[in-house]
């Protein structure tokens, strides 16, 4: 019994499960409607639905974020202004460059290839600083963190630029006849895409490798600096995916807002899953469970009824948390403590 | 001990300790006036730990100093301090303001004052005097970056032996000079020492030694090896006494071999050399040949390595893989060449200390295969347990973090690694190293396996005895140069000994 425990308590993603398992909790007691779902029209609505829905642009940064974290032990902070480059490029081309259009200027196909083209290339340039330039990641990433919605200005010409066309809004919405809303479907591909690649080619081995020690990594014949390239690139990729998204939700290009600050829960999503900050061992799903955590938690916090503007107290209250939950130094001192107490209890008994 | 010479400097029983490393233990060293002093020993003997010590950079954990003229013992808690009390540094690289005249840089921070300003005139009148009774023949009102490497080191030491210095410490000053710069070094380091100024010469040139130094102690492993006069010390026991050669005669394992190396050449390197590390050298490896190379440690044989491998990009001459010419520009080609390289350190060049002991065995294969062609948990978990069996690896799990693992368990996972790629020429840079000997016998027996099955071998260890068993033919290195070449009945400790210490010449 004892031994099963452990091997429970010792499972890597046990922690980041029993986070999610307590906010989830706390939703239970205080907000009973929180598991209610209901159908109207086919759709199925209901705050858990929501969470999941809502979470689907983190759990896409946060799968691009934990190979840039495991390669580079450093982190990609561009991704918000990232979506929001890869937004505004597709508005633009639907849009043919004016405000409001009723219908596209472009096919639809055109605008979604070169919002992911976008957000490839600036995955690169981020990619071509960090392992050629060598510039550490933070600082690499920083250009992009504030040119990026710059950018995205200019190429809106700083005005919010809407596409109303009703094909449009199917990425973040529901396609018509499914239950589910279209985001959490792509949130899943991206997801088993990226878990399959890592798995079923050496990807995964090389990226822990490189991030765990370069040098000796470089020695075995691995090409680190490839490696790290491509971490950034694809996290690029997957900022873009996750910009189109977002851009669909509000069926237009704002530059100012789109993924604004996400680049914090993505990286806070990492950490949450499990993952250290320092490079080396990862997993998917640890991060995958870290974004729906922090969605949770938004979500619960809005059901509650705390308002926009307090939101970020509460959530750096349950943050702290649950990074001390999960922190060896924290850990280690349980163990002392529960030895001592056993110790004590122990005397008692005799 | 000549009449006029007393003791300036006394340091007994010192003792060093870095977490997990004794860096120095129960050290003696005595400085007398008018000497020069050269402290002798490998990389890491503990030769920058002591000096560090001396000037306050770090703190001794047990010990004393005593200087002359003070009589208790002294601490240092920095340099400012050392140096007030007369124990300058001068460094291999110059840390003066290049930017700055030479007298500013002479007395910067006790500048000649009028009226509470700097009193130029003066500073540079006296400057130039002092350069003069020294015979260093500068402008001092020039920048000081304006002049060589060996004119500023000269200006720093002139700086030091200013402000009265008991004791000047040289480290390595003489690493980025050419000769005649280290001839005009060596003359105003003759010139001091008439002044009665102790000095400590650390370097690892031997024949500077024997040219100017008085005295040598020597370190070995952070220990005192002992303290000598110059004359009584010939080069070759100096050369003995930095390696710790107590000559053992071991019996010989070579009768293992069956056959004799082919004559096809594997490996051979036409003026190959990688600027700054390695002077250009020729080489010939032939199949199922072990070659050594021998050398104190820094003396360029991992550097020799490094360049035929690839990690470090050679810069000139060519080199020839079983006769084509072949230029990597990432280890992966080297190793599609049929090349393995174990390198010397193996914390931070060798495992990967997070993954597990089966991850490490076949990442190299692995690589070799390309990403995209994954091993399949079968394969790699048959290899690893065919290469946990063969080189008797001692671990828990095959998936246990190889970081777990003892130091030598780590070295077989290593090995493992390169043997599953079944190389054609294998590079062992110190495969033996804080190994015990049960394991280190092994290592050396399966260098004999392989090169009887046809494998070439590049084996490099600071044990020439462990040299002597495997290798058929010697590479000799000093100061980043091949020096010699020994074969057959040529190759004994002796002349071993002999080519590495380089003395008749």
């Amino acid at each position: 019994m004892n031994e099963k425990l452990k091997r429970i308590t010792h499972y890597r993603l046990f922690l980041p499960l029993i986070c999610l398992a307590l906010v989830l909790l706390v939703n239970m007691i205080k907000t009973p409607t929180f598991f209610h779902l209901s159908i109207k029209n086919g759709v199925l609505y209901g705050y858990t639905v929501d969470v999941v829905n809502r979470a689907s642009e983190l759990v896409i940064l946060a799968v691009g974020m934990t190979l840039v974290v495991a390669s580079s032990a450093g982190t990609d902070i561009s991704v918000g202004a990232v979506m929001a480059v890869a937004g505004a490029v597709c508005c633009y081309i639907l849009s043919g460059g004016a405000v409001s259009v009723n219908e596209y200027h472009a096919p639809w196909i055109l605008g979604l290839l070169a919002a992911l083209v976008a957000g490839t290339v600036c995955g690169a340039w981020n990619g071509f600083l960090v392992s050629r330039m060598k510039i550490q990641p933070m600082v690499a990433t920083l250009i992009l963190f504030t040119a990026g919605r710059g950018i995205a200005q200019l190429i809106t010409k700083g005005q919010i630029t809407y596409i109303r066309v009703e094909s449009f809004k199917l990425l973040g919405a529901n396609i018509p006849g499914i239950p589910l809303p279209t985001p959490i479907f792509i949130a899943i591909i991206v997801v088993l895409i990226t878990s399959i690649v890592l798995k079923k080619t050496a990807l995964g081995l090389y990226i822990e490798a490189v991030g765990i020690n370069p040098t000796a990594s470089r020695n075995v014949g691995i090409k680190s600096k490839q490696i790290i390239f491509f971490t950034y690139t694809f996290c690029g990729l997957l900022a873009g995916i996750a910009g189109m998204i977002a851009t669909s939700r509000i069926y237009s290009a704002d530059a100012n807002n789109i993924g604004l600050n996400m680049e914090l829960d993505a990286i806070l999503a990492v950490a949450l899953g499990g993952n250290s900050l320092g490079g080396g061992k990862f997993s998917i799903s640890g991060s995958v469970i870290g974004a729906y955590t922090i969605q949770a938690l938004t979500t619960t916090l809005y059901a509650m009824g705390v308002s926009a503007d307090q939101i970020p107290v509460y959530k750096a209250i349950v943050v702290v948390i649950i990074v001390t939950l999960q922190s060896e130094e924290f850990n280690r001192y349980m163990r002392k403590f529960s030895a001592r107490f056993a110790a004590r209890k122990a005397e008692v008994a005799k | 001990m000549e009449e006029h010479q007393h003791v300036v400097l006394t340091m007994r029983g010192i003792c060093k300790s870095f977490p997990g490393v004794k860096a120095l233990q129960d050290v003696d060293f005595t400085l007398r006036t008018g000497e020069i002093h050269a402290l002798m020993g490998e990389n890491g003997a503990g030769k920058s730990t002591l000096i560090k010590v001396l000037t306050g950079v770090y703190e001794l954990d047990k010990g004393e100093i005593r200087l002359e003229g003070i009589d208790h013992p002294i601490v240092n808690r920095s340099p400012e301090e050392a140096q007030s009390k007369g124990i300058s540094t001068v460094y291999q690289e110059v840390n003066l303001c290049p930017n700055l005249s030479v007298a500013e840089n002479i007395y910067i921070g006790r500048e000649p004052k009028k009226f509470g300003r700097i009193d130029w005139k003066t500073m540079n009148r006296l400057g130039a005097e002092l350069l003069k009774s020294l015979d260093i023949d500068v402008d001092v009102t020039v920048p000081l970056g304006h002049y060589s490497i060996a004119l500023q080191q000269m200006v720093a030491i002139a700086r030091a032996v200013d402000m009265s210095a008991k004791v000047l410490i040289l480290d390595e000053p003489t690493s980025s000079l050419d000769e005649l710069e280290v001839e005009k070094l060596f003359t105003l380091m003759r010139k001091l020492k008439g002044q009665g100024v102790g000095i400590i010469f650390v370097t690892h040139f031997l024949e500077q030694v024997y040219e100017v130094c008085d005295r040598i102690t020597v370190l070995r492993n952070g220990q005192l090896v002992g303290e000598y006069p110059v004359a009584q010390l010939p080069r070759l026991q100096l050369v003995a006494k930095m390696m710790g050669k107590d000559f053992d005669d071991l019996a010989s394992i070579k009768s293992l071999r069956k056959h004799t190396p082919a004559e096809d050449v594997v490996i051979s390197t036409e003026r190959l050399g990688h600027s700054g590390t390695i002077k250009p050298f020729d080489l010939q490896i032939q199949k199922g040949q072990v070659v050594g190379l021998a050398g104190l440690l820094g003396s360029g044989r991992s550097e020799l390595a490094r360049c035929i491998y690839g990690t470090d990009r050679p810069d000139s001459g060519k080199l020839h893989v079983d006769g084509r010419e072949f230029a990597a520009s990432h280890p992966i080609d080297s190793m599609h060449a049929g090349m393995a390289y174990l390198p010397e350190d193996r914390k931070n060049e060798g495992i990967i200390a997070d993954l597990s002991v089966r991850e490490n065995i076949m990442i190299a294969l692995q690589a070799k295969r390309g990403v995209f062609k994954l091993l399949s948990r079968k394969e790699q978990e048959e290899f690893t347990d065919k290469y946990i069996d063969l080189l008797q690896i001692k671990t828990s799990d095959r998936d246990a973090p190889v970081k777990s693992l003892s130091g030598g368990n780590q070295q077989k996972v290593i090995l493992g690694r390169w043997l599953l790629t079944e190389p054609d020429f294998f590079i062992l840079d110190e495969p033996t190293r804080g190994i015990d000997v049960g394991t280190k016998t092994e290592i050396q027996k399966l260098v004999l396996q392989l090169a009887d099955q046809g494998t070439s071998v590049m084996f490099i260890s600071s044990e020439i005895d462990e040299m002597l068993r495997t290798c058929d033919k010697m590479e000799v290195l000093r100061d980043g140069a091949k020096v010699a070449e020994l074969d057959g009945d040529r190759m004994s400790q002796e002349s071993i000994m002999a080519s590495i210490a380089g003395g008749e010449r």
